[in-house]
């Protein structure tokens, strides 16, 4: 095969791979917008958050130390203690737990049948205000995750670096010159990781009682109070699922490039995989994510490589920033409801 | 009459002692007061209807009754006990179901979802086996799904068992939402216009299903309908409201005899 069409596919896979890494923010947003209509703008901070919570929570450090020390002059860094990653996970998902209760009992519950343009306007707020209380509470500084989990056969942390065996294995595809494909192992894992979660959310969205009663909820609330669901209990019930969706996902970006306050701006690369799989579609997120992970890339190699440039006399850089949004504008266009998003229909 | 155990009606049925006791209830929104100093009753195993022009105040006692509004004044007596003020979702779990003016069904969801719903106030295994699926978790699916199909059965819905309830023609979403209601065996079940906006075929259909209803499961049902003839049809014991207010209560016979329901429903009569 052609070196440059090798490429072309090793772009693609691992367009597909990071596609994945998006949907796993993606997936947070359609369960809260599925079980209340509400499009959480704080997902991304909330996976921010969660992953902030993680470090601090392994590494043993003081919450607060700089405005503490600050106050009182103290000088508080470290409790001193390193947690195993496993115990550590799940303190974080304990305070993600508390975390949906603590919006559903300060913030949601006084914005119950509120249009749903109050309870985004809410989720705005409450992003800021997150990443600002995360920065308070754990700093600023860019952290390195560490998931080494020797119970689950990892002792190394999760997997990083190119796969050599993937590599061994696809050189012959090409001449001497092609030393096969580059596929990051933590992709792979993203990857896995996302399958899991899509298809345990799809099995309990479907065939259990609480999994209905979120779908009513979203549907009806009048309704649903009548058939004897509680409405709080439901949120707090989609806020914490949502919220260890965004310690998942901040933990695989985390170990990819860091734990640091830029990952709040995933929120906006998840946006378009939300306009491309349809807002209310677990599999539309996983399937929009891989499509904008995979068309990027894709659409980057062809417009930025000399055959492209020899025939069209210019080439184009950097079109990774804003081919997702335009990609998202055009189904805007031609099919509003997404790929796989119900489609609305008005009875006049 | 309240007082006593039982009451005989008009065709002769033996209805049982008050289920439901509404006793001087006020409900105001801000300045309008929707319902002003009204006590009725309902009892076990009647079919009540609550009637009135529109803004008589019927809609505001349905949901008095099942806990969306809470009356500034009276009480509320079910089953022999003073209801404090509670949920709707509580009341929901108390046995009292309703449908609606508007229908509010699950439009996502296919019938057998909807009315599977209606089980929820019954289930009882937590989170935790749900998602294990066995165990307590299936034999509880297994036991409400059993309730479930004879509910579509009686109804009649069978054929459309599988259909989301959002591209049903209006006459079935309101049965399919009936269904929801029966489906959580209900102690008292309040029905909001079942019939508005139906033609005369489904009317009838409807009004069989309420008086089957009634009568196989022994249901209690509070009312509220606008077709006269269907109303003196099927009701044991008519309320009239009207701007807030309890003008008649009765037999539908004592009621449409009475002078101020036919000044006020009916139009002064002419003869």
């Amino acid at each position: 095969m052609p070196l440059q069409l090798l490429y072309g596919i090793e772009a693609a896979i691992n367009g597909l791979m990071t596609g994945v890494m998006y949907s796993l923010v993606a997936l947070g947003f359609v369960l809260i917008f599925k079980a209340s209509g509400v499009f959480n703008y704080a997902q991304g901070v909330m996976a921010l958050f969660a992953a902030l919570t993680l470090v601090g929570l392994q590494n043993g450090q003081v919450p607060f130390a700089h405005l503490i020390n600050t106050v009182f002059g103290t000088h508080l860094d470290r409790f001193g203690w390193h947690l195993p990653a496993l115990l550590a996970i799940l303190l974080a998902i304990g305070v993600m737990i508390l975390f949906a209760i603590l919006v559903e009992r300060y913030l949601l519950k006084y914005l119950v049948g509120q249009d749903p343009i109050i309870l985004f306007m809410a989720t705005i707020g409450l992003a800021y205000f997150m990443e600002g209380f995360g920065d308070l509470m754990w700093g600023s500084d860019i952290k390195v995750i560490d998931m080494s989990m020797p119970l689950l056969g990892l002792p190394d942390g999760l997997p990083q670096g190119g796969s050599l065996w993937i590599e061994e294995h696809t050189q012959f595809l090409g001449d001497e010159r092609f030393y096969g494909f580059f596929i990051d192992k933590l992709d792979i894992v993203g990857a896995g990781i996302a399958a899991i979660l899509v298809i345990s959310l799809m099995v309990f969205s479907r065939y259990t009682k609480t999994g209905t009663a979120l779908r009513a909820v979203a549907d009806d609330n009048q309704a649903a109070l009548s058939v004897g669901i509680s409405l709080r209990t439901i949120w707090v019930i989609v806020w914490a699922i949502a919220g260890f969706v965004a310690l998942v996902a901040g933990v695989m970006w985390g170990a990819k490039s860091g734990v640091q306050f830029s990952l709040s701006l995933i929120t906006l690369k998840a946006l378009p995989v939300l306009m491309l799989g349809g807002f209310t579609s677990i599999p539309g997120a996983i399937i929009g994510g891989m499509i904008i992970g995979m068309g990027e890339k894709v659409f980057e190699f062809i417009v930025s490589s000399s055959w492209f440039g020899d025939a069209m006399g210019f080439t184009l850089n950097a079109t990774e920033n804003w081919f997702a949004y335009v990609l998202a504008l055009l189904f805007l266009v031609f099919r509003p409801q997404g790929l796989f998003g119900e489609k609305i229909i008005e009875r006049v | 009459m309240s007082d006593a155990e039982t009451y005989v009606t008009a065709d002769g049925r033996t209805i049982g002692p008050p289920i439901m006791e509404m006793r001087d209830i006020t409900l105001k929104f801000g300045g309008v007061t929707a319902i002003s100093n009204i006590s009725f009753d309902i009892r076990e195993g009647e079919i009540r209807a609550i009637i009135g022009p529109n803004g008589a105040g019927k809609s505001s006692m349905l949901n008095v009754i099942n806990g969306f509004y809470h009356p500034q004044e009276g009480e509320i007596w079910f089953r022999g006990k003073k209801r404090k003020p509670m949920k709707p979702y509580q009341i929901a779990q108390q046995g009292i179901a309703r449908t609606f003016q508007n229908i509010a069904l699950f439009k996502g969801m296919s019938t057998l979802d909807n009315i599977m719903t209606g089980r929820f106030t019954h289930m009882k295994t937590n989170i935790f086996w749900q998602a294990l699926w066995k165990g307590p978790a299936e034999r509880e699916e297994v036991e409400n799904r059993e309730i479930v199909e004879k509910v579509i059965d009686f109804l009649e819905i069978q054929a459309i068992r599988k259909t989301p309830v959002g591209a049903l023609p209006y006459g079935l979403q309101k049965r399919v939402e009936l269904g929801r209601a029966l489906a959580a065996q209900p102690k008292l079940l309040l029905l909001d216009e079942p019939m508005a906006g139906m033609n005369v075929e489904e009317k009838e259909d409807m009004s069989r299903f309420i008086l089957d209803v009634n009568d196989e499961f022994g249901t209690t049902i509070a009312l509220i309908e606008h077709d006269m003839g269907v109303v003196m049809d099927i009701s044991d014991r008519v309320v009239v409201l009207d701007y807030g207010k309890k003008i008649g209560d009765g037999t539908p016979d004592e009621v449409i005899n009475n002078q101020d329901v036919i000044d006020a429903y009916l139009g002064v009569s002419h003869d």
